[in-house]
């Protein structure tokens, strides 16, 4: 019930990895965090509002992230999220996890 | 994950659901603010402000269902939808105040009725007796459910038997009240009751201070026992729970006695044993001591050993009971017979509770039917709110949970207003000591009947709001459109329904008034009776003279001064002494006429009675045949008896009684012939009984002072006790008993029956009612129009009244008919309750059939007076 629906431009799971991954940069808002996976994928990978905001939540009741209220470039009342320790443990954990599975994927698709 | 985590992550989500209001808030401002970036972005590239806004409104979408995504994170989506229902049900019922009240009025009435019953059923049958291993405890009896062992049978039993661990014994020939406590304080006449030394561990009860009996205080004398056990509660009242007492030196019966122990609360002796009767004391029983009471005086009960059948231990006690009595000629017939003892205790209210927790059930789903009726014609007021939220997408799973949860919240709030009725029913219960009935004093609401009680509130929760739930969210959109519109009978296609469950209603009521029917009239019947004794204006006065009695003219001078006294009051029209009265206490001796010889199994019995002159003219016992004893029959008289009607006929068919000899007691003649007394209990004969002149015997244990009065007797208790005071000043002469209160206790577990089967009828008998003028009422008030119409064309408002009234019968007789059926086929589980009156007895389903109708008539007849008055005018123009 209620989970996050994986779309079509995202690799179902990989969400929460990028949104992790993303915020080792420091200390983001959400609307951000969108921003910075569309920019840095070369606009290839577009994150739904609607998957957003349940992997934001997902992760902060994970202890992943922490949230925090702050104000925006713009003067405006934003919630910052910044990786805890135990995210940056899950990032590496989910990071080798997924190198595995695309290198395993990848070599009988014949890639590499 | 690992479970440090998963416990922190719990902690988290309990964190945010307890603050889901703000954390929403939030979620919503954090999700704007991302609105408002894009609104930015957009303008940056050279959009209006409005457009922008516009457009990242468009693109991020539904805020709220984005929201509740996200939400769903952290908090179930059923416990929100829940929380949701639940407020949106309390609006509800803030709405509908009337409805509301009305709902948890009778939920709770039905609900309390409910538990209440459980709570008995519970304490009776369901849990187990307080005792260690229950399950293997067994009552042996001799030949039949009752009759006690002898002393010698028990102790050859338990030595030769491989089936028991072990067997102990207590004195089923113990009186209320035939001990004597003197010495420290006011004199008290106590019940004490005589056990075998391992009583006590057989059934695992630890005293609470001090210890049991030891072996050597189990070898005295009968009469004179050396140590005794107080129970509980009579160490609380006389000794004020004084830990002291244990250890000190007592008087009972003018004999040194050491109280060497308290038993605990738990352990409730009469409660099991002898309902209504309370225990003060326990004292060893000496087995070796000639002097005890012989013959069939011991109960039995014994413990199983691990592994070993019910089964086999009666076989192997059949054969040990043959082979005894092949030995021992000279013993009275021993025919073990086991039986468990939770059965032996409860055995015989198993009939009248199974009828009580049948009759309450039947409540409950009159009461469910009732609110069903009522739900339905509210959501049907409603179909409009439902038909509208169907069209904007609420599905139907969504929407049938909501009408649930309305129900089972209203059910909840009914158990509620249950559970304080049932608190109070159950202490009023367990308080009432008259009632002769088994572990009654344990009834309570305990873990279970709560559990019990919420089972049934969401049980009836659900099944009165299913129906209607699933009638109002059937996908049949367009009518409920349509007819909203039209602003017709929205409700006319749930007709049958209600009038189904009308019918129900009534079919069920019927079965209640049916059952209560029966069981009234077999009441009535039992108090009918003939007694064989008159009860009314009759009493009688424990007399037990304080010092020992130790010849006959003493004993006589005694009781011709009591007598004399007691006659020379005013307002006593006749005054008797007896030493076992009606109804409540008894015993048996083997009886044969001179020169006649019965085979052993065969031997007649007799009840023995020994009273003086005076006494079957002060109990009402009409004389036959002879005279009643006099004032000389005494000792250096000719030995006498009478005898009772069945007696005269056993012994001497086609004879005249008068004049013949019996050979029992040392030979008696019999003077006089006396009618038969219901001395067990109101409904059974009560057999063979003889007579024996106190003035001639000594052989038996209280004296009972009977008087007939012409004012009622309570008027006299004071004025007796003063006029006996100088025979005897330390005479205790408190326990005044009217014989009518013996009769009312004889008959009071068939009146608890009759009570809460009659609340119960007249209960359902109300729903139904209720129920039927709903229904009128609600089909009258959707057809005022076409009422309206009939009166406009002509039609007159007795033809109108007529109309109405007679669909209202119409119901009342269908429902009638099922019920009757329905009674005549269950009516036969009645059979064992019954008294006097068949099950199919045609006076009561008449009365029924009658009360019934008239019932729905009324209920009828005030809807449709109400329509006769509508005025065609406004009605036509209403809508």
């Amino acid at each position: 019930m209620g989970a996050e629906k994986p779309k079509a431009d995202l690799l179902p799971g990989t969400l929460d990895m990028l949104v992790l991954k993303i915020l080792m940069r420091g200390h983001l808002h959400g609307y951000a965090i969108a921003q910075l996976i569309q920019q840095l994928s070369d606009d290839l990978l577009r994150v739904e509002e609607g998957s957003l905001y349940p992997a934001l939540q997902r992760l902060e009741l994970n202890g992943w992230i922490e949230g925090e209220w702050g104000l925006s470039a713009t003067n405006r009342r934003a919630r910052f999220y910044k990786l805890t320790s135990d995210g940056r443990k899950h990032l590496a954990e989910e990071s080798a996890r997924y190198r595995q599975v695309t290198g395993a994927v990848a070599r009988i698709m014949g890639f590499a | 994950m690992r479970a440090g985590s998963r416990w922190k992550v719990l902690r988290r989500r309990l964190r945010y659901w307890l603050a889901h209001s703000e954390r929403h808030r939030l979620l919503w401002e954090e999700m704007e603010f991302h609105i408002e970036s894009m609104a930015d972005d957009l303008v940056a590239q050279g959009m209006s402000p409005e457009q922008a806004r516009a457009a990242a409104h468009r693109k991020f979408g539904n805020m709220t269902q984005k929201s509740e995504e996200a939400r769903s994170i952290w908090i179930a989506r059923w416990m929100s939808d829940l929380a949701q229902d639940l407020r949106h049900s309390f609006r509800g019922m803030r709405r509908d105040a009337g409805f509301t009240a009305f709902t948890v009025l009778i939920a709770g009435l039905g609900i309390g009725a409910s538990s209440t019953v459980f709570s008995v059923v519970n304490a009776l049958l369901l849990r187990p007796l307080p005792f260690r291993d229950p399950g293997r405890l067994l009552s042996v009896t001799n030949g039949d459910e009752w009759t006690a062992v002898q002393t010698e049978h028990y102790s050859d039993l338990r030595e030769l038997n491989q089936s028991f661990s072990d067997l102990a014994g207590w004195s089923g020939f113990y009186f209320p009240g035939d001990k004597e406590l003197t010495g420290a304080a006011e004199p008290e006449r106590l019940t004490g009751v005589p056990v075998t030394g391992n009583f006590f561990a057989l059934l695992g009860v630890e005293p609470a201070i001090g210890r049991t009996f030891t072996a050597e205080e189990c070898q005295g004398r009968y009469s004179a026992p050396p140590a005794m056990l107080l129970s509980y509660d009579f160490w609380r009242r006389r000794f004020n729970s004084d830990r002291g007492i244990v250890g000190r030196k007592l008087t009972l019966n003018n004999n040194p006695v050491t109280v060497v122990g308290v038993l605990p609360a738990s352990f409730d002796f009469a409660s099991v044993f002898a309902p209504a009767t309370p225990i003060d004391i326990f004292i060893p029983w000496p087995l070796n001591d000639k002097r005890k009471p012989s013959g069939n005086t011991m109960k039995v009960v014994g413990k199983l050993k691990r592994g070993t059948t019910i089964e086999r231990a009666q076989a192997e006690f059949t054969m040990l009971g043959k082979q005894l009595e092949t030995q021992h000629p000279e013993r009275n017939n021993i025919a073990p017979r086991l039986t468990p003892l939770a059965e032996q205790v409860s055995g015989r209210v198993v009939p009248a509770l199974s009828v009580l927790a049948c009759a309450v059930g039947v409540v409950m789903l009159i009461v469910c039917a009732n609110l069903s009726n009522l739900q339905l014609a509210r959501l049907g007021a409603r179909q409009k709110e439902i038909a509208m939220r169907t069209a904007l997408g609420a599905g139907r799973s969504r929407l049938l949970r909501q009408v649930l949860t309305e129900s089972v919240a209203l059910s909840c709030g009914g158990a509620v207003l249950g559970l304080i009725l049932a608190m109070a029913g159950t202490s009023e219960l367990a308080h009432l000591h008259a009632f002769n009935l088994p572990l009654l004093k344990s009834v309570r609401v305990d873990g279970s009947a709560l559990l019990f009680t919420l089972l049934a509130a969401v049980g009836s929760g659900v099944l009165f709001g299913l129906l209607p739930a699933l009638r109002v969210t059937a996908p049949s959109l367009r009518e409920s459109i349509q007819d909203a519109g039209r602003g017709s009978s929205g409700g006319r296609r749930h007709a049958w329904l209600r009038d189904g469950l009308v019918v129900s209603e009534l079919a069920f009521a019927c079965l209640l008034l049916v059952g209560a029917g029966l069981l009234i009239r077999s009441f009535l019947r039992v108090l009918d009776v003939n007694l064989g004794f008159q009860p009314e204006r009759a009493a009688a006065l424990r007399i037990d003279p304080s010092f020992r009695i130790s010849s006959f003219p003493q004993q006589n001078a005694f009781l011709d001064e009591i007598l004399r006294r007691t006659r020379s009051l005013p307002g006593i029209v006749a005054a008797g002494i007896t030493d076992v009265l009606p109804l409540r206490d008894d015993r048996a001796w083997a009886v044969t006429g001179a020169g006649q010889v019965y085979e052993k199994r065969h031997q007649p019995e007799a009840y023995v009675r020994v009273v003086s002159d005076g006494y079957f003219e002060a109990a009402g016992i009409p004389l036959r045949l002879g005279r009643p004893f006099s004032e000389r029959d005494r000792a250096s008289s000719e030995r006498v008896a009478v005898v009772n009607e069945t007696l005269a006929r056993t012994l001497w068919p086609g004879r005249n009684p008068v004049g013949q000899m019996i050979t029992t007691d040392g030979g008696r003649r019999v003077v006089g012939v006396v009618a038969d007394v219901r001395h067990a209990a109101l409904e059974a004969a009560g057999g063979s009984e003889m007579y024996l002149p106190m003035r001639q015997t000594a052989d038996y244990a209280t004296t009972q002072l009977v008087v007939r009065t012409a004012l009622p007797p309570d008027a006299l208790a004071a004025a007796l006790r003063t006029a006996l005071r100088p025979v005897d000043p330390n005479l205790p002469v408190r326990e005044f008993q009217t014989f009518q209160d013996l009769v009312d206790r004889a008959v009071s577990p068939r009146r608890f029956l009759v009570l809460l089967l009659s609340g119960f009828a007249a209960f359902a008998l109300i729903l139904a009612s209720l129920g039927i003028y709903a229904v009128i009422s609600f089909s009258v008030s959707q057809r005022v129009q076409e009422i309206g119409i009939r009166m406009a064309l002509g039609a007159s408002t007795g033809d109108l009244q007529r109309r109405i009234v007679l669909r209202t019968l119409g119901l009342a007789a269908l429902g009638l008919t099922l019920g009757m059926a329905g009674s005549r086929a269950l009516s036969s589980t009645l059979a064992t309750l019954l008294f006097g009156v068949t099950t199919g007895d045609p006076l009561t389903f008449i009365e029924v059939a009658g009360l019934l109708l008239g019932n729905a008539a009324i209920a009828g007849y005030i809807p449709a007076w109400k329509a006769s008055r509508i005025d065609p005018v406004v009605a036509l123009r209403s809508n």
